[in-house]
């Protein structure tokens, strides 16, 4: 905590050179795409309608935003005031990462000025109208979470007061919009009844989306808390993060047990034997991102120490991003011949709007009271 | 009453007269092509320029006169009776008109292409290479709703020369093709296609030979939309519910505080 001069170093003005290029680079891949269409900067094709940004940006993006939820919901609902330290991270890790998934669907969307319909034509029985309600709903609850960061740092005492009031009713209601939003996002999934592949296709679908965003939450936070602890100086909490990991193991077990449940129910459980490529990223799936985790998160000496704890953590991780890239695009069947594979201006965008969190976050951390505890300003 | 087509697959010469017609009704533009299949199907798919296409399927058997025939099925919207696409846009912008076509409003769309994602049959297209000025759309065959209005039959109907499709009333075309099949046993299999399929679909197909292998999806005859639709009716109870459970969890929480005010270690 004591070398404040670091953005001179030559270290950190490399990286920003690479933040700023990918930053750049992201912008310009969007002015294209407004230009010439959304064919001129990827490989999106009408045999793959949606393809890096909605398996990436949107339901990875959406996914690992979940610790925002699950630590406000465990700090205000549950009374674990301890783990108050971790929850402004959280929060703006959260809200940044929605509104870059925000920033990424203006570019998939096909017609980004007409979002607004959203709110004019209804289709209730569609899962797509929950998703963008529950989009715009929760980024304002996020909104609301992060505002006390800003209004402390400028000493706005009285709408500082007015907001710590709702503070109870905020997080309930955010708990709630995030459970919707994420197993709909595993809802979307459920109509693609024939093509799915059958060892993902589930009418649990929503239960597993949300079963795997509440478990990567704590995740999300310890790989967050390291690279806060690496780039800024900061002390990792790993008595804290030890403990929150703890819930891992529990929740995936259940997911694991339901998951195969289901299939045994199906009468599915042959096609886990074909020796497919699909079957074998099926087992990578649950081996590395779930089996894995599970195992070494149940032993301390895993949880209490400070490599380990964040290598499993990203073990976690990279299980939910294999998740929804199967779900979403890999294990979903096409017509003979059709193919898809990311565009490099796809990764631009991509990368780009990644890039642009990191530079917030790092603006934010620099100058809003992030990590600050005092006991009234831990509200929310 | 509802329209419907009646393909008749054992009549189709593969002349690409109904691809042309609708090509011409529609003011679509001609597509680049290759030959990308092992067969004469071009264009590649369906796509927003072309809504409808004959594929060409190639089959080899010893009990075909020369080991092999041709089967031309021509493919398009199947204006589904549970329509997919119906059921997933989020702003309501395709619609299951009571005379049968499955129509599209350009004036909502937000070009998400869940719609595309959801048809189990792969058909709407999407404008790839239009930019925000030039407005892209989905697009995909619509009965000819607008030349129904004006009483005449679809383009790609009229111009058929074997009359291999026919254009009538959803059960007036099913007895046909039951007719058809009970007078002709040896020519066509037991199925009409479209009769049950995800629940009926406003496009009847019969066949000489099995539709998986001229490339239909099987498909059952549920429709796919009940799944997300049953979830979509359980979402504002389930939504109530959670928030009753999470303020009681709250007020639990907090009147066992207040009650023990010391707070032994809590755990996760
Ligand atoms: S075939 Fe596809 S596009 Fe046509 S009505 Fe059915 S779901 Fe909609
Ligand atoms: S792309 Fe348009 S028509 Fe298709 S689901 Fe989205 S809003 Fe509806
Ligand atoms: S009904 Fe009309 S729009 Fe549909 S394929 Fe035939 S000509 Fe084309």
């Amino acid at each position: 905590m004591n070398s404040e001069n670091k953005t001179s170093s030559p270290t950190i003005s490399f990286s920003w050179t690479i933040l700023i290029i990918l930053m750049v680079a992201g912008f310009l891949t969007t002015v294209a795409r407004f230009i010439w269409g959304i064919g001129s900067i990827s490989n999106l094709n009408d045999s793959y309608p949606w393809g890096l940004w909605i398996s990436f940006d949107l339901l990875c993006g959406i996914a690992l935003a979940a610790g925002a939820f699950t630590t406000a919901g465990g700090v205000y609902i549950l009374g674990f005031d301890k783990f108050k330290p971790l929850l402004r991270p959280a929060i703006l890790t959260g809200f940044l990462g929605y509104l870059l998934a925000i920033l990424a669907l203006g570019v998939d969307l096909g017609r980004p000025e007409r979002i607004w319909h959203l709110i004019i034509y209804w289709n209730p029985h569609s899962v797509m109208f929950e998703v963008g309600w529950c989009v715009m709903l929760y980024t304002t609850i996020l909104a609301l979470e992060f505002l006390p960061m800003p209004l402390e740092r400028f000493g706005l005492k009285k709408p500082l007061s007015i907001i710590h009031k709702f503070t109870i009713p905020i997080v309930i209601v955010g708990v709630v919009l995030s459970t919707l939003h994420q197993s709909s996002l595993g809802s979307l999934f459920l109509i693609v009844v024939n093509r799915l592949h059958p060892l993902w296709h589930s009418k649990l679908l929503p239960l597993f989306f949300f079963l795997t965003a509440v478990a990567v939450g704590p995740a999300v936070v310890v790989v967050e808390a390291y690279l806060s602890s690496r780039i800024f100086k900061r002390h990792f909490e790993l008595d804290l993060l030890s403990r929150i990991v703890k819930v891992i193991p529990m929740l995936l077990g259940l997911y694991l047990v339901l998951r195969f449940g289901d299939l045994v129910i199906a009468g599915k459980l042959g096609a886990l034997f074909t020796g497919s490529l699909l079957t074998l990223l099926f087992w990578i799936e649950i081996l590395i991102g779930v089996v894995a985790p599970i195992y070494l998160f149940s032993k301390a000496s895993v949880r209490e120490n400070q490599t380990s704890l964040v290598k499993t953590s990203l073990l976690v991780i990279i299980g939910v991003v294999l998740n929804r890239f199967n779900v979403s695009l890999i294990a979903i069947a096409r017509p003979d011949g059709a193919t898809y594979f990311p565009h490099l201006l796809e990764f631009c965008i991509s990368f780009g709007v990644i890039a642009g969190g990191i530079f917030v976050f790092w603006l934010a951390a620099r100058f809003l009271p992030i990590w600050e505890v005092s006991d009234d300003a831990s509200k929310v | 009453m509802s329209k419907a087509f009646l393909i008749d697959l054992t009549k189709c010469m593969g002349c690409r007269a109904c691809q042309v017609a609708c090509k011409r009704w529609n003011n679509l533009e001609a597509e680049h092509t290759s030959m990308t299949s092992d067969s004469w199907t071009n264009p590649f798919r369906l796509s927003a320029r072309t809504w409808t296409r004959v594929d060409f399927t190639e089959l080899q058997s010893p009990q075909y006169k020369a080991g092999m025939k041709w089967v031309f099925a021509r493919r398009q919207c199947m204006h589904c009776l549970h329509p997919a696409c119906v059921s997933a846009c989020p702003v309501g912008a395709f619609r299951k008109t009571d005379e049968g076509p499955v129509v599209y409003d350009a004036q909502k769309c937000i070009g998400c292409r869940y719609c595309m994602v959801s048809c189990p049959f792969g058909v709407p297209g999407f404008e790839w290479d239009k930019g925000l000025l030039a407005q892209p759309l989905i697009k995909k065959c619509k009965m000819c709703v607008d030349r129904l209005g004006a009483g005449m039959e679809p383009a790609c109907v009229k111009h058929c020369p074997p009359r291999a499709t026919i254009f009538g009333e959803r059960d007036e075309l099913l007895a046909t093709a039951k007719e058809r099949i009970a007078a002709n046993p040896d020519t066509y299999i037991n199925h009409i296609y479209g009769e049950n399929e995800v629940g009926g679909t406003s496009m009847l197909y019969l066949s000489s030979v099995p539709f998986e292998q001229i490339g239909f999806p099987k498909l059952g005859s549920e429709a796919v939309t009940v799944n997300t639709e049953a979830v979509m009716e359980k979402t504002l109870p389930f939504a109530a519910a959670w928030t009753v459970i999470l303020a009681a969890t709250y007020g639990v929480v907090k009147f066992r505080e207040r009650t023990n005010p010391q707070g032994e270690e809590k755990n996760q």
